[in-house]
This record gives C-alpha cells, sequence and structure tokens, in this order.
C-alpha cells in the first residue's frame, strides 16, 4: 500500500496548486511541497529494506483482457530514480517560487509540474510494462505542457509539439515492442518479463522487439539521431530544463535501457547499437556544446553528450559497466540540475544567456559563480567532484571492450577526445561567464539572486563534494543496490576510490583537461571553422518536413477524394461490379431447372414497349418533360405487368404511386435549371455506357438465374394462415397489416419523415421562379383551366367514395389503406391543380403534418393495444359480428391499422404535394404581358 | 385488462419509446411550442436510456430477449432479438442521443423546423437495426434511419448542406437499391427472411446454389461496407459529418457503427464458420479495404484545414481500425473492436461538439485552423480539447489507448502485425502531429482581445457527458472489456443463437 501512496500523492498533488493558485507566491509553494515531501519521506523509510536487497512490490487487478494491472515496485535502481525525481523536484519547486515573475500563473506552473513528477515516478515504479508505458506518454503530454508554459512564444509552441512528435512516435514504438514482449512472454509483468531474458532472445521476434524498445528509448533520451528536439526543448522555463531535460524525463530512456538490460542485453545486436549510438551522440553532442553562445544550448547538447555516455556505458554490456552507467546516473544529474538552476539565476538576474555578453560576472554574484563553477568543473572530470569519478570509470570500461576486434582501440581513444571537448565547453562555461573582462550591454545591471533560491543549487553542489570526496559513505549502498538490479544478479562489490594508482584511465583524464585547455584557447579558431558550416535549425527543417507532408497528403486526398458526385457514382458502380461480377464467376452456367411459364404475344409486346420506356428515359435525359414520359411509360408497364401476373394489389397500388410520382416531378421539374448542362465527352459516353452496361448484365443475370431456379419459400405458410390466423382472404393486405405489420409501420413512418423532411428543405428555400420557358414564351396565362375545376370538383365525391371502398374491402379483396390513401391524395392532388393552393386552403384547411403523425400514431397505437391482451406488439384481432340491416360483417383490429397507414399516406402526400405547390402558385411571378 | 405490464415489452421499446415520442412531438400540444419539444425529447431520450439500462441487465448473463412482432413466430413473423450485442449498441446510442440532444437544446434546434420529431425518428431507425432478428426489416430500419439523418443533415440550411446532403442522399439512395436487389437474391434463393433461418437454409444449401447466394451476400457487403464507409465508398462521409450542424454530426458517429453492426451481424450468423463454402467469404475484401480507409483516413486528417472536417476523418480513421481486426473473424478480436467502438462512438460525438464551441467562439475563423482573436473560455475549451485529443488518438491516461492496445493485441499472427500494426501506429503518430499542430494554432497561436461570446452551460455539460465516457473506461477498463469480450463470444455462438430464435413459442 505505501507504493500506491508514494505514487498517488503527486497525482493529488496536481491538484493541489490550482487550488491554492488565489494564495500568495510562497504559500502556493508550500502547499505544493507537501506531498512530494510526503512521498520523500515514505521511500526512505521503505529504503533500509530495498539496500538489503528487497524487492516491495504492489498489484491488483486493472484490465485483465490487456495483461494491464495496477502493479508497482520498489527495488534498488527504483529508489535511486524515487529519490532524484522527489528530491530535484522538491529543490526546484523552491527555486521556480523564486524564477517565474508575477504574471506567470503559478498553480498552472506547479500543476503540471506536479503532473510530471507523478508520471515519472509512476515509469520508474511501474512493476508492469504497459503500465510503464502509460506512464512514459503521461510524461510526454506533461512535458508537452511545460515547454510550452509560455505559450506566447513561437519557439515554445515549436519546441513543444517538436519534442511531442518525436517522443511520441518513440512511444508508440515502445508500445509495440512492449506488445511483442507479451505475445511472447505472455504477461506483462516486470518481473515475470526479467525472468524470461533466455526466452526472449532466443525468439524470432528478438530485433524487432529491440529495435522497438531502442527506438523508445533512444527518442526520450535524446540519443542520436534523434538528438534534434532536446535543444529546442529549453523554451521552456528554466527549472523545467533544469528537472526535465537534465535529470529526470531524459533520463526515462536511460532508465527503460537499465530496466530491461537482463532481458534485452547480451547480445552482439545490443552492443553494437546502443553502444555505437551511445558514442556517437556522446561525440556529438558534445563537439556541437562547445559552438553554443546561449548558456542553456551548452548545457542542452552537453546533456545530450553525457546521456550518451551512460548509453554507451549501458551498451557495453559488462557488469561494471553497468555500475558506472548508474552511477554517471547519479552525477549528471546532480551537477547538471545545478548548472541548469545555475544559468537560470544568471538569466534572471542579468537578463541575457548569451555568454557573448556575459563576462566578468564574478564581480557581480560571486557566491552564484563558485557554485556554479564547481558543477562545471564537475562536469569536466575534475577531481574530488564526482563527475571525475564516474568518468574515469567510464574511461577503464572502454578499454576492456573489443568490440570491433583490432580496431577496438578507436573505442577509448574516441571517449578521451569526447573528454577533452567537455572539458573545453566546460571550461568555456566558466570562462567566459565569470571572467574574460566586463558585460557587454546586458539590459541590467547583474546581481545576486535572493537568498532561497540559491539554496537548490547549493544542496546540490555540496552533493557533488560530498559524492566526490567519500563516494563509498555517500551513495556506496545506493549504488549496490541500483546496480544490482540493472544487472540482474549480484553487482561486482566495487570500492569507489579516488585514487587508483597511476594507470591508462587516469592518464587519459590528464590528456583530456590538458587538451580541453588546449581547445578552449584556440577556441577561435575553431568557431570560424565552424562558421564555415551552414547553421540549421531543425525547427525549419521539421516546420518544412511537416509542411510538406501536408501537401504531399492533400494531393493525395484530392485525387481520390476529389468532391464531384459522378466520380462517387462510378467508384460505387464499380465496386458493385467488382464484387459482385467477382462472386458470379464461380455461378454455373444459366440453364432452366424450372418449368419455364410460356411465352405470349401480348407479354413480349408489354416487354418491348417496357425497354423502349427505358430507353427513351435514358436517350432524352437532356429533354426532362420528354424522359418523364419514358419513365412514367415505364411505370405504367409494370403496373399491367403485375395485374396480368396476378397481383392486383400491386397493379393498384403501382397505378396509383405512378401518377402521384409524375405529378411531384413535374411540380419539381419546374425549378430545375431551363438549360441542361453541356453533354459528356465522347469518352465519357463510353465510360458511362460500359459501366451501366455491366452493371444492367450483372443483374439481368442474377434475375435470369433466379427466375429459373425452383424455390420453397415462407410464403406457403402466409396462403395458408392469411384467413384462419389474420382474418383476411387478401393474403397481400395480411402480410402488411398483420404477419408484417411491422415493416408496414417502419415504412408508413419512412413516408412521413420524407415528407416532413421535404416540408422542412422547402420552409428555407427560396428557388428563382423562371418567367418564361427556354425560348422567352412567357407561360400560360390561363392559371387553372375552367373545365378541369368543374370536372375535378364533380369528381371528388366519386373519388373519395372509391377510396372508402377500397379501404372496407382491402383485408379480404384487393385494396387496403395505402392504395385507399394513394386515391384519396390523387383526388385531392386534382383540386389542388385545378384550382390553386389559396382556393384549398379556404376549404380544406387541414395541417397534414398533423394527418401524418396521426396517422403513424394510431397505427402504433393499435399495435399497443393488444398488450391490454397480454400479447406482444401488433398481435391482430378480429371477428365476426351481425347487425340488423348491413348484414354479416367483420371486425378486425388491422382496420384500425390499416386506418393508420392511409392517413400516414395521405398526410404524407399531400404534405409533400402542398408545399411544393405553394412555391409555385403563390409566388409565382407575373408574365410580361400584363406588365 | 391485468396483463398489462411494460416488462415483457421491454425489448420493443427501444423502437417505440422514439416512435411515439416522434409522433406525438408533431401533434398539439407539444407542436410549436420550443421548450415543450425540449423537454418532450429530453423526456424520451431519458426514458430510452432507462429502458436500454434494463436491457443491458436483463440480457448481461448471456440471455437473449426475443419478441415476435404480432405473435407471429419466426420464421414466418418479425422477430426482434435483444442479445449482448444488440443491447450494447443501443446503450451506445441513448448516450449518444442524450449528449446530442442536451446540446441541441441550447439552440441549435431552434435553426429549422421539425428538429425534434426527426431526431426521435432517427433514434428509432438506428435502434430497430439494432434490434432486429429479419433481414427485411433491417432494410426497413435502414430506410428510416437513411431518411431521417438526410433530413437531419439538412438542419439549419446553407450551400455547403444542401451540397453535402445531395451527396449523401444519392449514394445511399443508389445503396438501398443494391439492398433491394441482394435481398430479392437470398429470398430468392434461401425462401427466408429471418436471420436465423437464413443461416439454417445457408447451412442446407446444395453446393450448386451457393454462389448465387454468394452473390447476395457480396451486395450486401457492398450496402453495409457504404454505411460504415469504407473505402472507396467512403465519400459521403467527410463532407457530410462536417457540413451537419454540431448535434447532428455527433449523433451521426453512431451511423458508421450501424453499418459495421450489421456486418457484424449477418457475417457471423449467416455466413458465419458454419456457412461451409460460404463462410469468411468477406475477409478478403474487408482485410485490405479497412487498412486503406485507416491509412487514407490518417492522411485526410493530417491535412484537414478545419476541425469539423479532422473529426470527420478520426471517425472514419475509427472505421478502418474496427473493420481490420472485425476481419480477423475470432471473438477476442471482435471483443476488442467492440471496445474500441464504443470509446470511439462517444469520443467522436463528443468531439463534434467540442469542435462546434470553439468554432462558435471565434467568429469568423470559424472552426479553420488559422491563428485568430483568442476564444472566450480558453482554459474549458483548451482543456477540454487535449483531452479530447488525447483519448481519440489514443494516448495514456484515456480511454483510446486501451482501446488501441486491445487492437494491436488482437492481431496476432505475423501477417497480420505486419500490416496492422504499423497502419494502426503510424495513423496515431499522424494524429499526434495533426491535432497537436490545430491546438497549438487555435488555442496558442492568437492576437487581439479575446472573444466575448461564451458557450451556453447546457452545451458544455452536454459535451461533458460524451466526453466523461473517456476516463470511466479506462476506470472500469476490466469490467468494460470483459463485458465486450463476452458480447463477441456471444456473437460468434451462433449455434445458441439459432436453437433460441427457431425454438421460439408464440407470445412472450
Amino acid at each position: 500500500m505505501t507504493l500506491l501512496w508514494i505514487s498517488l500523492l503527486p497525482i493529488l498533488g496536481a491538484m493541489v496548486p490550482l487550488m491554492a493558485g488565489r494564495q500568495s507566491r510562497i504559500q502556493c509553494a508550500w502547499l505544493t511541497a507537501i506531498a512530494p515531501a510526503a512521498a520523500l519521506i515514505l521511500v526512505l523509510q521503505q529504503a533500509p529494506a530495498v539496500l538489503k536487497g528487497e524487492v516491495l512490490r504492489y498489484s491488483t487487478e486493472w484490465i485483465p483482457q490487456l495483461g494491464l494491472e495496477l502493479a508497482f515496485r520498489l527495488d534498488g535502481l527504483t529508489l535511486l530514480f524515487c529519490l532524484l525525481i522527489l528530491g530535484i523536484g522538491l529543490l526546484i519547486i523552491l527555486y521556480a517560487r523564486y524564477y517565474l515573475s508575477e504574471k506567470d500563473s503559478m498553480g498552472r506552473f506547479y500543476s503540471f509540474l506536479m503532473l510530471f513528477m507523478a508520471a515519472m515516478l509512476g515509469i520508474v515504479m511501474s512493476n508492469n510494462l504497459l503500465q510503464l508505458w502509460v506512464f512514459w506518454e503521461l510524461t510526454s503530454l506533461s512535458s508537452f505542457l511545460l515547454i510550452s508554459f509560455w505559450w506566447q512564444k513561437t519557439e515554445g509552441r515549436k519546441g513543444a509539439r517538436m519534442a511531442l512528435t518525436v517522443t511520441g512516435a518513440g512511444g508508440l514504438c515502445l508500445l509495440a515492442g512492449i506488445l511483442m514482449v507479451q505475445q511472447v512472454v505472455g504477461t506483462l509483468n516486470v518481473d515475470e518479463v526479467l525472468a524470461s531474458g533466455d526466452q526472449i532472445r532466443q525468439h524470432p521476434w528478438y530485433t524487432a522487439i529491440l529495435i522497438m524498445f531502442l527506438l523508445g528509448a533512444f527518442t526520450k533520451s535524446a540519443q542520436f539521431p534523434f538528438q534534434f528536439w532536446l535543444p529546442h526543448a529549453m523554451a521552456a522555463p528554466t527549472p523545467v530544463s533544469a528537472y526535465l531535460h537534465s535529470a529526470t524525463m531524459v533520463k526515462a530512456g536511460i532508465f527503460l535501457l537499465a530496466r530491461m538490460y537482463p532481458v534485452l542485453a547480451g547480445t552482439d545486436l545490443w552492443f553494437f547499437i546502443v553502444s555505437l549510438t551511445g558514442l556517437a551522440t556522446l561525440l556529438l553532442g558534445a563537439y556541437f556544446a562547445l559552438f553554443k553562445h546561449d548558456l542553456k544550448g551548452l548545457l542542452a547538447f552537453s546533456t545530450i553528450s553525457h546521456l550518451g555516455l551512460i548509453t554507451m556505458l549501458l551498451g557495453l554490456g559488462s557488469q561494471m559497466a553497468a555500475v558506472a552507467a548508474v552511477f554517471h546516473i547519479i552525477n549528471h544529474a546532480t551537477f547538471k540540475a545545478s548548472l541548469f538552476m545555475a544559468a537560470g539565476i544568471i538569466d534572471h538576474e542579468s537578463g541575457s544567456r548569451d555568454m557573448r555578453k556575459l563576462n566578468g560576472l564574478i564581480r557581480y554574484m560571486p557566491h552564484t559563480a563558485i557554485l556554479a563553477m564547481i558543477a562545471a568543473a564537475s562536469m569536466a572530470g575534475i577531481p574530488l567532484l564526482n563527475g571525475f569519478l564516474s568518468k574515469e570509470m567510464f574511461f577503464a570500461e572502454t578499454l576492456h571492450q573489443d568490440l570491433l576486434g583490432s580496431l577496438s582501440w578507436v573505442i577509448p581513444a574516441l571517449a578521451t577526445v569526447a573528454g577533452i571537448l567537455s572539458v573545453a565547453y566546460s571550461l568555456r562555461f566558466i570562462h567566459d561567464v565569470f571572467f574574460n573582462g566586463e558585460p557587454i550591454d546586458l539590459p541590467k545591471v547583474p546581481h545576486e539572486p535572493p537568498r532561497y533560491m540559491k539554496i537548490p543549487v547549493e544542496i546540490l553542489v555540496a552533493l557533488c563534494l560530498a559524492v566526490g570526496i567519500v563516494p563509498n559513505l555517500v551513495v556506496g549502498d545506493l549504488l549496490y543496490a541500483a546496480s544490482s538490479a540493472v544487472i540482474g544478479q549480484m553487482a561486482p562489490n566495487v570500492d569507489i576510490a579516488i585514487w587508483h594508482g597511476l594507470n591508462l584511465p587516469l592518464l587519459m583524464s590528464i590528456t583530456a583537461v590538458l587538451g580541453g585547455v588546449i581547445v578552449y584557447s584556440q577556441r577561435k579558431r575553431m568557431f570560424r571553422f565552424q562558421g564555415q558550416f551552414q547553421d540549421r535549425d531543425a525547427k525549419l527543417t521539421f516546420e518544412y518536413i511537416i509542411q510538406s507532408m501536408v501537401e504531399g497528403g492533400k494531393r493525395i486526398v484530392l485525387f481520390i477524394d476529389n468532391g464531384s458526385l459522378q466520380r462517387y457514382l462510378l467508384c460505387l458502380l464499380t465496386a458493385i461490379i467488382v464484387i459482385g461480377g467477382y462472386a458470379m464467376l464461380n455461378l454455373q452456367p444459366l440453364k432452366t431447372t424450372r418449368e419455364p411459364i410460356p411465352l405470349d404475344a401480348i407479354t413480349l409486346v408489354g416487354a418491348f414497349i417496357l425497354c423502349c420506356g427505358g430507353l427513351a428515359t435514358a436517350f432524352w435525359h437532356h429533354k426532362r418533360l420528354r424522359s418523364l414520359l419514358g419513365l412514367s411509360v415505364v411505370g405504367l408497364v409494370v403496373s399491367i405487368a403485375f395485374a396480368r401476373f396476378s397481383a392486383p394489389d400491386l397493379a393498384l397500388t403501382q397505378l396509383s404511386v405512378e401518377v402521384v410520382t409524375i405529378i411531384l416531378l413535374m411540380l419539381a421539374l419546374f425549378f430545375l435549371p431551363q438549360r441542361t448542362p453541356k453533354e459528356s465527352t465522347p469518352s465519357r459516353i463510353i465510360r458511362d455506357l460500359s459501366v451501366s452496361g455491366a452493371i444492367g448484365g450483372i443483374i439481368a443475370t442474377i434475375t435470369y438465374a433466379i427466375l429459373t431456379r425452383p424455390v420453397s419459400s415462407i410464403s406457403d405458410f402466409f396462403l395458408a394462415n392469411s384467413k384462419i390466423g389474420g382474418g383476411g382472404t387478401n393474403v397481400v393486405n395480411v402480410i402488411l397489416v398483420d404477419f408484417r405489420g411491422f415493416d408496414t409501420l417502419g415504412e408508413i413512418t419512412v413516408l412521413g419523415i420524407a415528407a416532413i423532411g421535404i416540408y422542412k428543405l422547402l420552409l428555407r428555400l427560396r428557388l428563382s421562379m423562371p418567367a418564361s420557358d427556354v425560348i422567352g414564351r412567357s407561360w400560360s396565362p390561363e392559371r387553372y383551366p375552367m373545365i378541369l375545376a368543374t370536372v375535378s370538383q364533380s369528381l371528388l365525391p366519386l373519388a373519395l367514395l372509391v377510396s372508402v371502398y377500397i379501404f372496407l374491402r382491402g383485408h379480404n379483396e384487393p385494396g387496403g389503406g395505402f392504395i385507399a390513401g394513394l386515391v384519396t391524395s390523387v383526388a385531392v392532388i386534382l383540386q389542388y391543380m385545378a384550382h390553386g393552393v389559396d382556393w384549398i386552403k379556404t376549404r380544406l384547411n387541414l395541417d397534414y403534418q398533423r394527418v401524418v403523425a396521426s396517422g403513424v400514431l394510431i397505427a402504433t397505437l393499435t399495435g399497443l393495444g393488444s398488450w391490454l391482451f397480454g400479447r406482444p406488439f401488433l398481435t391482430s384481432w378480429f371477428d365476426h359480428f351481425h347487425l340488423p340491416l348491413i348484414g354479416d360483417f367483420e371486425l378486425a383490429s388491422a382496420m384500425l391499422f390499416d386506418l393508420g397507414v392511409y392517413l400516414a399516406v395521405v398526410g404524407a402526400t399531400l404534405l409533400i404535394l402542398a408545399n411544393l405547390g405553394k412555391m409555385t402558385t403563390s409566388y409565382r411571378p407575373l408574365h410580361k404581358e400584363q406588365d | 385488462m391485468t396483463h398489462l405490464t411494460i416488462m415483457p415489452h421491454l425489448t420493443i421499446l427501444p423502437v417505440l419509446v422514439p416512435l411515439i415520442g416522434g409522433a406525438l412531438l408533431m401533434l398539439p400540444p407539444l407542436v410549436g411550442h420550443p421548450q415543450r419539444q425540449r423537454l418532450t425529447g429530453i423526456a424520451c431520450s431519458l426514458i430510452l436510456l432507462a429502458v436500454s439500462i434494463n436491457l443491458i441487465q436483463a440480457t448481461s448473463n448471456g440471455q437473449m430477449l426475443l419478441y415476435a412482432v404480432g405473435d407471429w413466430q419466426p420464421p414466418f413473423g418479425i422477430l426482434l432479438v435483444a442479445d449482448r450485442l444488440s443491447t450494447m449498441m443501443i446503450l451506445l446510442t441513448s448516450l449518444l442521443g442524450l449528449g446530442s440532444l442536451l446540446y441541441a437544446c441550447a439552440g441549435t434546434d431552434e435553426q429549422g423546423a421539425l428538429f425534434h420529431p426527426l431526431f426521435q425518428f432517427q433514434l428509432m431507425g438506428i435502434n430497430g437495426a439494432f434490434l432486429t432478428g429479419d433481414i427485411f426489416n433491417l432494410f426497413v430500419f435502414f430506410e428510416v434511419l437513411l431518411i431521417a439523418s438526410y433530413a437531419l443533415l439538412m438542419h439549419g440550411g446553407g450551400k455547403p448542406r444542401t451540397r453535402a446532403g445531395l451527396h449523401y442522399v444519392v449514394l445511399n439512395l443508389a445503396a438501398s437499391a443494391v439492398f433491394l436487389t441482394s435481398l430479392g437474391i437470398l429470398y430468392g434463393t434461401l425462401g427466408t427472411l429471418n436471420m436465423a433461418d437464413l443461416a439454417v437454409k445457408v447451412q442446407q444449401l446444395p453446393e450448386s446454389e451457393a454462389p448465387l447466394v454468394a452473390v447476395g451476400a457480396m451486395l450486401m457487403l457492398f450496402v453495409f461496407g457504404l454505411k460504415a464507409a469504407i473505402l472507396p465508398l467512403h465519400f459521403w462521409l467527410p463532407q457530410a459529418y462536417s457540413a451537419a450542424s454540431a448535434p447532428v454530426a455527433a449523433l451521426f458517429a453512431i451511423m458508421t457503427k450501424v453499418g459495421i453492426y450489421a456486418i457484424l451481424r449477418v457475417y457471423t450468423l449467416i455466413f458465419g464458420d458454419d456457412a461451409g463454402t460460404l463462410s469468411h467469404l468477406i475477409a478478403p475484401w474487408l482485410w485490405p479495404t479497412a487498412l486503406l480507409t485507416l491509412s487514407f483516413a490518417a492522411i485526410g486528417l493530417f491535412t484537414s484545414p478545419n476541425l469539423r472536417r479532422m473529426v470527420a476523418w478520426l471517425v472514419l480513421m475509427s472505421v478502418g481500425s474496427i473493420l481490420a481486426v472485425v476481419s480477423f473473424h475470432r471473438p477476442e478480436a471482435t471483443g476488442a473492436a467492440l471496445y474500441y467502438l464504443l470509446h470511439t462512438t462517444l469520443v467522436t460525438g463528443g468531439l463534434f461538439l467540442l469542435m462546434d464551441m470553439i468554432s462558435q467562439q471565434r467568429y469568423k475563423a470559424s472552426d479553420r485552423i488559422v491563428g485568430a482573436r483568442p476564444v472566450a473560455q480558453p482554459a474549458l475549451l483548451g482543456g477540454l480539447f487535449f483531452l479530447g485529443s488525447i483519448a481519440v488518438i489514443g494516448m495514456p491516461p484515456l480511454s483510446g489507448f486501451v482501446g488501441k492496445a486491445l487492437l494491436l493485441k488482437s492481431a496476432h499472427h505475423v501477417n497480420e502485425m505486419i500490416w496492422y500494426w504499423p497502419a494502426l501506429l503510424g495513423s496515431s503518430l499522424l494524429a499526434i502531429i495533426a491535432l497537436s499542430r490545430a491546438g497549438s494554432s487555435i488555442f496558442w497561436r492568437v492576437s487581439g482581445a479575446p472573444s466575448e461570446k461564451r458557450t451556453h452551460p447546457l452545451e458544455v455539460m452536454a459535451t461533458l457527458v460524451l466526453l466523461a465516457s473517456s476516463p470511466l473506461m479506462t476506470i472500469f477498463g476490466g469490467t468494460i472489456s470483459e463485458f465486450t469480450h463476452a458480447t463477441a463470444v456471444q456473437l460468434y455462438d451462433t449455434h445458441h443463437y439459432i436453437e433460441a430464435v427457431l425454438s421460439v413459442e408464440a407470445a412472450p
């Protein structure tokens, strides 16, 4: 449980500053510090046990499907990192209190910082790889927020995005690696994974796993070639740089290498990739550090270089090298954090970080100068300081490898070169800033910072000295415990000593110091040489790459998705041809397997007219009226065909639907542009003909295949049960209102929605109304033909009577609510055409929208009625009654349902028509003769 | 009269509640009173939510609720089947619907007529599609949701909407025609419409007839593929989703999932493992097109010039991610896909709402990714944008990472991994870059005085309802992923389904 609290405390602590934001700044800092201080105390309480070699664990289930558990561990390595994270974190909180200005939002800063601290603790304490990854990504996210803390500055925004992109990409690789490990080992638990090193190393996926992990680690720890983001992350406030980009976050990659060391290390591949990458980073970082004029830039590249050093040590693979790596992690964190803080103080109190302007500061801030100089000396590797010890161990280890066969001597040689460079840039840090004449037009007169701002630096520098002078006493146990955790077994018992006698590593150190002094003294030449190279800003390169990717992507998107409906339909139809046609390749050649209906002349003529109608519709597609006539021919022939093949209901329905549709289309045609767009190019015509031909061929083949096969279906059941179960002899109607009444309910709802949808559309539409036809002839002045008006009016009662008749007989004879509804609609439409909207409005003031709704509601309520009898929705009921005069008759719940259908159909049809019609009639422009 | 209890009819309520609600909203005394419309709409949504929770509880022990409409037993009548998958989808719809509706009630609903009835009809269509066990009835509900969605898409009017709407409706009507054709083929060869019965008939199909049925099955894949917006049938989506008004776009987040649902149902139940030569018909088509969809959507996202279109591409990305895994045809893979489906639907829905709030506060700059005046509520909107992006990209600690990890894990054959992992991880990286760029431009690259247009609290609440799902889905990730896994297992247990359906006795 203690472990859970250690990791939870900083998360809870992230809320504190948000709430304490209104307090004074010092109070806010103190309140923020409570959580990490408590966590630190808890860690220290556990320390004795861990130092004895125990591993503390806590775990509870989280997402078993994923193998993700909430699991924490505390071993030597974790302890070391916990102390660094919490200890330096507390110092940073104190430091930041003085660093941030009044304008900056203290609460926001501390909250992000605590979030980061929590994430970092999570990484090092995770006992589950996926959980480790969760925290890993959280560090990327919180560092994004911290780098862009001053979001008004463009370099802050860009630096943050670059860091997020690079570490985010690495994080995704790491996820892949972790999931591969899970598939190999079958678990994500770190204990179990650490125990399965052999299994992983012998697995064919080892190379892939290693590369994925290394990509994750190298991006995070700014190893070559991913080092470029780190200098730009320095746009962050200096406390952030000191904390994230020297002591903690960039060490996460190193931590991952150390954590996975027992599993992944020990192969040639590991040696080569890790140590050579480390070496390259070490040299590159050290070289460029020398040429940075910006204090923080120098420190950034120096950090890259030192991270390379640690990586290289881990890559060497020997036990002593691992110990040295762990030792350097501690040392680098202490001296680099104090240097960053010192740089921050200088920046804060002198207004500049440019070493060409900063000179001779020792007179203005002697106290700070001394602290910075000690830390810088440690960075250079001067004896009696901690940097010296680990660097010497590093030199010793480079001598103990034989990576490159007979060329192995190159490695210690290059290590010495790196040592020389690092002495040179440390010297530059000291000499340029604190000596070297007088300051050159600084924005303000430099002075010592507030007392408390120096305390964190003092503590860290004291640690540098203490470790450097009495290493075994200060960090001996911790180093031993942490190294053992890395190696996976007891570490070799090292006695860290300042004096090992006169040996090769010492010689290398001496060379480094002397060489460094020489290089620094010749710095003018070096600068001149370096000045010949073009200085490339990684930010610009990064932006350029992103921009080109966006441009390229746009071209791809536009190529596929160009916004043309014709193109879309072509794709759609081609897809049908491809997948439909592909499936049909296996279809046996068509042969008739059932008795065909004999062909007769009438059918043949009907089919011929049907084809002509279809062709005419397509042929005259530019002459819309003719095309519409062709279409109506098709509809008519289809209705006749229904009638001929004994489907009177369908015929009736089709016929009335035809009438209504054609009228509506005529109305709609009125609004279309008078001139049609230009004819397609010949190649387009060929393309379109082929596509439609192919589709037609496919559909025809399928239809033929189906029609020529015998099939038994559920329709026999409907025929058998229509009368006894549904109470009607008209099977079609019983299917509609009973067997599949639910479908019908859905369909009348569709009709209703379509109607109100069209109403909604037209309501907002302002269409231009042509006053004359395409040649300029004005529309006929006679709006309502007299004959039509008279005839239609007298026809109305008759039509309504017919529809009632059709409705009532529907259950047993051809008819029903749907057809009746259409007949009524046609009759009313005729009135509209003959008299106009206004005339109707005064006589038949019906809100069709309500008619639709009532129709749907009546049908639904009929269905609900069966609930009263404990039956499912839409269960039908019917019985026969006798009344004097009328005689025997049948009552069925289906009739009520059909009434709903009737109303919905009438309402929907008239709603559409009345609204379309209204647009043509009420606002119709007057023709010219009357002007 | 003593028989009237609601519980036996629970299964049909997700259809009836919005249907009756929609009809009532068009009648007096509700019609024409904005306040009454809103309250009724929200009441309907809340009832629907309660119904879905009840359904989830009733089916969570693996039981299937069957409801023979009209008391005609299968295969003759229409049967509604509520199993884990159906009820899960209905709960998802109710949640999304509630969030979208709340948002609309802050004022979007007044930008055009009849918003509330149409919204209810839309829910009815979606729920019906999830519930029905009858393939023709599925078509009917597809029509309901298509026509309602078209009307909703046009809500608010304007040229871009009209244009997107035209494309949407033309393409979808073409798909409807194909759906009808494929139904004709299936009925013409198998002679039945009940899905369980279809499955039985497919198993008994003589080999010579199989290719014809295969044509029907493939055409149906085309239809569902268009609904789900798989490349190259996706064209309607980016336009329509970015043009629709915010609450409509948010609700539309479920529409592609209707297509995914139909694919899952039809190609496990009817053309699943027992379908002989017809089993695993779609994998060779689904797998490459899903990968293409994922990759293309990532490119689209990366290049999109405005926020709403970004979310539209994110919807498409999720479709590709899910369907690629569905094509593995394994219960554990489908379980992962279902978890991701829940996550992505709610989060993208919430993002549509969020992007609208941002765009409202930026006046003319709207949702275009350019520097402009600062928004009035930078902490609120910026914070939500940050969290929403994390969720949708799939970064911890929000639910996207659980979903993506489950998806990655479900591809465990090498030939699956080498295609799927790079596609999914690569698209995530593009999403990181694109969203960080967008967020940085909109919230940080600002100049001038902050906008004064603050967001209606109801809109914020609605967005939170949807986005809050993400942390909850992480915290309860264990339970939810177990649930989706069990759901997938039940989906693949077709014997149980068929047996349960075809042994239905009349009366509930």
